[in-house]
């Protein structure tokens, strides 16, 4: 159960027009322009949904997500994931998320995936029956067999996301992050993908958070879509009421640009 | 304690396949290590009188900091580190149910330790066969190689810790260009790595041997070659022990406010 109430966070950038002269002028004089990452964000999620959380880049989806995995403390604003302030018991609650963020790697790229699996169930302290276990689930899943003992910096990058996929849920979490998880996959991956995960919530009832850009994915997955922008939560409803907003003919893509456009994010 | 364990391991064994940069960093400081013993040399016969070490405890100063450079080097940084504050790829480690402070601490520890490893044998071994006086002294008595072990092993955290400062400092600045140079730079001079502490005029050397800088490769080395002995080297270990533990402080104090204001850069 994920509860967030009145989340606000405001960043801080210094700003400056182009040229020598304004360069010299902030030297001494520097103009700060506030952000609104966060604006007031409410939401609560139960166990088990899973929710597609969309928005132009920038709107404060990572923000969102940073928050919510304990990385980065709000200025204002609550929020209590399994009875756990995130950014308070940062230790004991991420030992009940898993997060995958599909810009980055946690693999560690030097050595063979197997080796990274091995340290992060050092890290969770898995248990060793457990641990075999769950690796030879995702490893039939998730098709890992070949991959496994190579390292990953030779990787394609479908076959490093679904081991990256692997290593977040080593520990069986309760909720899933995934933040962009099929930016850049080709078509056979991403499908693969988005039935690994339909598969995990189905088995493990696991809550999965789902930012992305691929409408695609979020049909494929979601059952709920909530839309921010400018740190602003602007809708929240299950995906068939965000369907009936689309006109005759117009595809989930054109809807979700035409409501970037209509609220002005 | 068993996930620092297990961290430690795997940095360690990735560090040990590195052979070539391994054979390369051994010719280095075989020239490096001659080169300062020859200038040194030069000095000695110029006055012996004003020579503050005898010229065997200046030899095996000089080589077993050759041999062991990879735990005492002050210029040696982990750019893993810094990319990972600077492009936030830090996140992943904080979705960790670890210590963020514990785990850099170990990963340093291990990089430096598994450089060393496959680095100071073939120096050492070359050193003890050098003729006197070129050569390293062997120990001369059990106290002493005790006090020396300790006091590498407290050096070898001192300098850890001292890294672990400057890592979290780019929470707050971001870039760590400037801030590693300049401490590169001071930590190189005054931990003794040019020139061993007791050449350096008097007053300059008193400060020097208090600041933190001395408890790094400054206390082992003078130990080995009996230049501290006694109750003299207790006092020196007491002030590393003491630099270890502010230090470490220092870095878990720091490293918890800048995790609370933390911005973790990127999307």
């Amino acid at each position: 159960m994920i509860t967030v109430e009145h989340l606000c966070k405001t960043f801080r950038t210094a700003n400056r027009s182009a040229g020598l002269s304004s360069a010299l002028k902030s030297l001494f004089h520097r103009e700060y322009k506030e952000i609104k990452a966060l604006d007031d964000i409410s939401f609560t999620i139960p166990d088990g949904e899973m929710v597609g959380y969309i928005g132009p880049n920038g709107a404060g989806k990572s923000s969102t997500i940073k928050v919510l995995s304990g990385i980065l403390t709000p200025d204002k604003g609550e929020c209590l994931i399994n009875g756990r302030v995130p950014w308070k018991e940062r230790r004991e609650h991420v030992r009940d998320i898993g997060v995958v963020f599909g810009q980055r790697s946690q693999l560690w790229w030097d050595v063979p995936v197997i080796d990274s699996f091995e340290l992060l169930k050092d890290i969770y302290k898995i248990p060793q029956n457990a641990y075999r276990d769950r690796k030879e689930e995702l490893t039939e899943l998730l098709k890992l067999g070949d991959i496994l003992r190579t390292s990953t910096r030779q990787l394609s990058l479908g076959q490093r996301m679904r081991c990256e996929i692997a290593a977040s849920l080593l520990h069986n979490p309760k909720i899933l992050f995934l933040d962009e998880p099929t930016i850049g996959l080709d078509a056979v991956s991403k499908i693969a993908v988005r039935g690994f995960v339909q598969e995990l919530n189905k088995k493990y009832n696991t809550t999965v958070i789902l930012t992305t850009h691929d409408m695609q994915d979020i049909e494929a997955l979601t059952n709920r879509i909530m839309l921010i922008g400018k740190g602003r939560l602007l809708l929240d409803g299950s995906l068939e009421e965000f369907k009936a907003l689309a006109g005759e003919n117009e595809s989930l893509d054109e809807l979700v640009a035409r409501l970037y456009c209509q609220y002005h994010i | 304690m068993k996930q620092y364990l297990s961290f430690f391991r795997i940095r360690f064994q990735t560090g040990l396949q590195y052979r070539t940069a391994a054979i390369a960093g051994i010719s280095t400081q075989f020239v490096w290590g001659g080169m300062e013993i020859l200038m040194f040399k030069a000095f000695y016969e110029a006055s012996p009188g004003a020579f503050p070490m005898s010229f065997e405890a200046l030899t095996s100063y000089v080589w077993l900091q050759q041999a062991f450079l990879a735990l005492f080097m002050p210029w040696f940084w982990d750019a893993e580190i810094f990319k990972a504050i600077s492009d936030g790829n830090i996140s992943y480690e904080l979705c960790r149910p670890a210590g963020l402070y514990e785990m850099w601490f170990t990963k340093n520890m291990a990089i430096r330790l598994s450089k060393a490893v496959l680095r100071c044998f073939p120096v050492l071994i070359a050193a003890v066969f050098l003729p006197a006086p070129y050569g390293i002294m062997l120990p001369g008595d059990i106290q002493g190689t005790v006090l020396f072990l300790l006091s590498m092993l407290l050096a070898f955290g001192v300098v850890v810790a001292f890294s672990m400062l400057i890592y979290i400092s780019v929470f707050f600045t971001i870039s760590g260009q400037g801030i590693k140079m300049i401490s590169s730079c001071l930590a190189e001079f005054l931990s003794g790595a040019v020139i061993p502490l007791p050449f350096m005029p008097d007053g300059l050397r008193q400060l020097a041997e208090f600041l933190p800088f001395a408890s790094m490769q400054n206390a082992p080395l003078r130990i080995y070659s009996g230049d501290i002995a006694g109750a003299a080297a207790w006092q020196v270990i007491a002030l590393q022990l003491f630099w270890l533990v502010f230090m470490c402080a220092a870095g878990k104090l720091l490293m918890h406010r800048a995790l609370k204001q933390v911005v973790v850069q990127g999307g």
